[in-house]
């Protein structure tokens, strides 16, 4: 196994998926000749050429109607929305006709496409380039939401999406671009969608993350380990469909659980899981279920002393998961 | 909204054992109605509903075991039983939450009683001041049968003193494990039998409930023993003689014990200190004379009380005594059936057992054991020596309130009554 950063797998996924079927193309901006403004699809424009790798028109609508219009007639694209804070110009095209196109024709057309979706903050990308989407989509029946944490699961989980019938938001972290580096798997390495991941074994609490906030919590999880506390890891992988088994599972094993998210706290992932233990694993549970989230502020600030107070980093899941283990 | 409470079924009841609920979430109930069968010490008791309505929640799962004043349930007033109140629509005060459940009635028993001192459920003061256990806590403490007594042994680890899972798993650890003072000890738990070799009885709440008393009674109450033998050659011949013809008028066995009860009752009335109860405050008589007959039944001991039982004849306690015996064992005995003894008699004779060490029965201050009735040959008056039916009768007695003068005084009487006996004595 080769160690990779977290973009290379991505990349390495697209080109992978590109070459073994050649419906599969990708569209967005700059995603051609410049490869992508994180270099994402650096290379591929010159491999697969401007037919397979189209660079699209600043208009995230267009970029996605284009996807769906593909994905009804046979083709798996792949959309790529430069900056996750940008989509808003597309949810019309995403919620009212992707998500609902299957649901809508009773089944007799489904969208396989995927949109990519780079996102989060701590890359002091201020107000229009550090934003978290995925409670918003979440919350959408028809469409599937996976945020990798490592860069195997990054490839797996792109090749499952591409390959999946539905349309799949993907969203990958910006700051594990080439923050996060892991052991990639040689060959395929599908990661089915809708599967959490235990990454580390643990029995006093449990630590529930994905994206970015993942790799923070193992960190956590270690400095724990060094005061006599054995947390679990729990990398929800895919938002939606969301692994209710592998959430109450872990619920039931330690009975202490803490949910780790960058995105806004109201309604957010963290509410969810906590809801799914409340109703599954209230008999286990020794404390309440915790959350430590991003604040209810309308975006992430520039000034990088209010972007430090707004971000989880590992000092403030390290505090709150000593208080969930002193409950 | 009312809340039902596990009532006080008893003076000595500190906790009960949800049997059965009669009642499911949601289902309507009538004031009065038998709400759910409660297991307290040795008898099943319905708890009748405290008002007419719905049941909203079951809050303590069957065979679950709680301390007197726990909340049980809820049930939900009814509309319509408001309605049908000629003022409809008047907003419901504030603090007008119905009573816990009623208490089944204890009348002369609880009377009887009355200057008893009230025993403080132990442990339930100190579990109220304890903080909130979590569901997975308690899960724990009912998976474990931890006691109130043990929970508060408890050191609580978590935020506030808060006993934790982890808190509740290293007591169990500690539990399991015998005492380790030493390592010649802690050796012998490493080479005992390993799985297979042993298998564990689940205890019933009739076995906890015996567990619990006699643990009591054997930790609270100085036992002193004596035993008399009696010679009851004259009570066997006048039974054989007339036990056909009574079974035919009465319907019942005339055996022994309710002859011995007859001379017990004697006994006690010549010796009313035995009659009585410990209380620190004073040794307190009792004027009813109620007689606990002990009988086994499938899993266990249940001791109905004969209720007054100085008031009746000997044809009186053999049909009370038989009809008690009956609903032993049909698990049919009411809550005064079991409350209110002063006094127990104990037949381990059927069993040939011939000298008995019986634990009281608190706050009972003695318990007596009839033991085989035996032919020996004997020494008479005038050094003859004859073949007479005897046997032993076993005296436990709580030495804080008498002392042997009285109860050798007592089992004299009980003796001579017996050995007096005569068909000038009354069976009516």
């Amino acid at each position: 196994m080769a160690v990779k950063t977290y973009i290379e797998a991505i990349r390495e996924g697209m080109d992978e998926e590109m070459a073994r079927d050649k419906s599969v193309f990708l569209i967005g901006e700059d995603v051609g000749q410049r490869g992508g403004v994180f270099l994402a699809s650096d290379g591929l424009y010159k491999k697969y050429g401007e037919d397979r790798v189209i660079d699209s028109p600043l208009a995230e609508s267009c970029i996605v109607g284009v996807a769906i219009g593909a994905a009804v007639n046979g083709m798996r694209p792949i959309a790529e929305i430069q900056f996750a804070d940008f989509i808003a110009p597309a949810m019309n095209q995403i919620i009212e006709e992707a998500a609902r196109f299957c649901y809508r024709t009773a089944g007799d057309f489904n969208l396989p496409m995927v949109i990519r979706a780079p996102w989060g903050g701590g890359v002091h990308g201020a107000l229009y380039h550090s934003q978290s989407i995925e409670a918003t989509f979440a919350h959408i029946p028809g469409l599937k939401v996976v945020a990798p944490g490592t860069p195997a699961d990054a490839k797996g989980l792109l090749k499952a999406a591409v390959r999946d019938p539905d349309p799949v938001l993907y969203l990958e972290h910006k700051r594990a671009y080439r923050l996060v580096k892991g052991e990639v798997p040689a060959g395929d390495g599908v990661v089915p969608i809708g599967k959490a991941d235990v990454k580390r074994e643990g029995k006093d609490l449990s630590l529930i993350a994905y994206g970015l906030m993942l790799t923070y919590c193992l960190e956590v999880a270690e400095k724990l380990a060094a005061e006599g506390v054995s947390a679990e890891v729990l990398d929800l992988r895919t938002i939606k469909p969301i692994d209710q088994a592998a959430i109450i599972a872990t619920a039931k094993k330690t009975g202490k659980v803490l949910v780790v998210h960058e995105d806004n706290r109201f309604a957010g992932i963290a509410a969810e899981v906590s809801a799914i233990i409340m109703e599954n694993a209230f008999d286990a549970l020794d404390a309440p279920v915790m959350r430590l989230t991003g604040p209810d502020v309308p975006a992430m600030p520039f000034n990088h002393v209010l972007e430090e107070a707004f971000m989880p980093n590992p000092e403030k899941i390290l505090a709150k998961a000593k208080e969930l283990a002193a409950y | 909204m009312a809340s039902v409470k596990m009532p006080q079924l008893g003076e000595s009841i500190t906790e009960g054992t949800i049997s059965k609920w009669l009642k499911q979430p949601g289902d309507q109930v009538k004031k009065y109605e038998a709400l759910v069968e409660v297991i307290t010490d040795k008898v099943n008791a319905e708890v009748p509903a405290p008002l007419a309505g719905v049941l909203k929640e079951i809050k303590v799962k069957e065979g679950t075991t709680v301390t007197v004043g726990t909340e049980i349930a809820v049930i939900e007033e009814t509309a319509v039983a408001s309605s049908q109140a000629p003022t409809p629509t008047l907003p419901r005060e504030r603090g007008r939450e119905h009573e816990p459940a009623a208490i089944p009635e204890e009348g002369q028993i609880g009377q009887a009683f009355s200057s008893a001192p009230a025993e403080q459920p132990q442990g339930s003061q100190s579990a109220e001041g304890r903080t909130r256990l979590s569901p997975a806590v308690r899960a724990l403490i009912e998976e474990h049968r931890i006691t109130d007594a043990e929970l508060g042994r408890i050191e609580g680890s978590g935020v506030g003193g808060r006993i934790s899972k982890k808190d509740v798993e290293d007591f169990i650890g500690r539990r399991a494990q015998p005492v380790a003072a030493n390592g010649e000890q802690r050796q012998a738990a490493v080479t005992a039998p390993g799985p297979g070799t042993e298998t564990r009885v689940p205890l019933t709440p009739m076995r906890r409930a015996i567990a619990s008393n006699m643990q009591k009674s054997k930790q609270t109450i100085p036992h002193a023993w004596t035993v008399a033998e009696v010679d009851m050659t004259n009570v066997v011949r006048f039974r054989h003689q007339v036990k056909d013809s009574f079974k035919q008028r009465e319907s019942v066995d005339l055996t022994f014990v309710p002859i011995i009860v007859k001379a017990v009752v004697e006994g006690l009335k010549a010796v009313p200190v035995l009659n009585a109860s410990w209380s620190d405050d004073g040794v307190v008589l009792h004027k009813d004379i109620n007689i606990g007959v002990a009988v086994a039944v499938d899993d266990g001991l249940i001791v109905p009380v004969v209720h007054q039982a100085d008031r009746m004849s000997i044809a009186g306690l053999a049909k009370s005594i038989d009809d008690l015996a009956r609903r032993a064992r049909a698990t049919k005995l009411t809550i005064p059936d079991v409350q209110g003894a002063t006094f127990t008699v104990n037949n381990p004779g059927t069993f040939g057992t011939i000298l008995s060490y019986s634990i009281i029965a608190p706050p009972q201050a003695g318990i007596l054991a009839m033991d085989s009735i035996v032919k020996r040959p004997v020494v008479l008056d005038g050094d003859a020596i004859a073949i007479r039916s005897m046997m032993n009768l076993c005296l436990s007695f709580d030495h804080r309130v008498l002392d042997g003068v009285s109860a050798a005084r007592f089992l004299q009487g009980v003796r001579r009554w017996l050995e007096g006996f005569s068909d000038q004595i009354p069976l009516y």
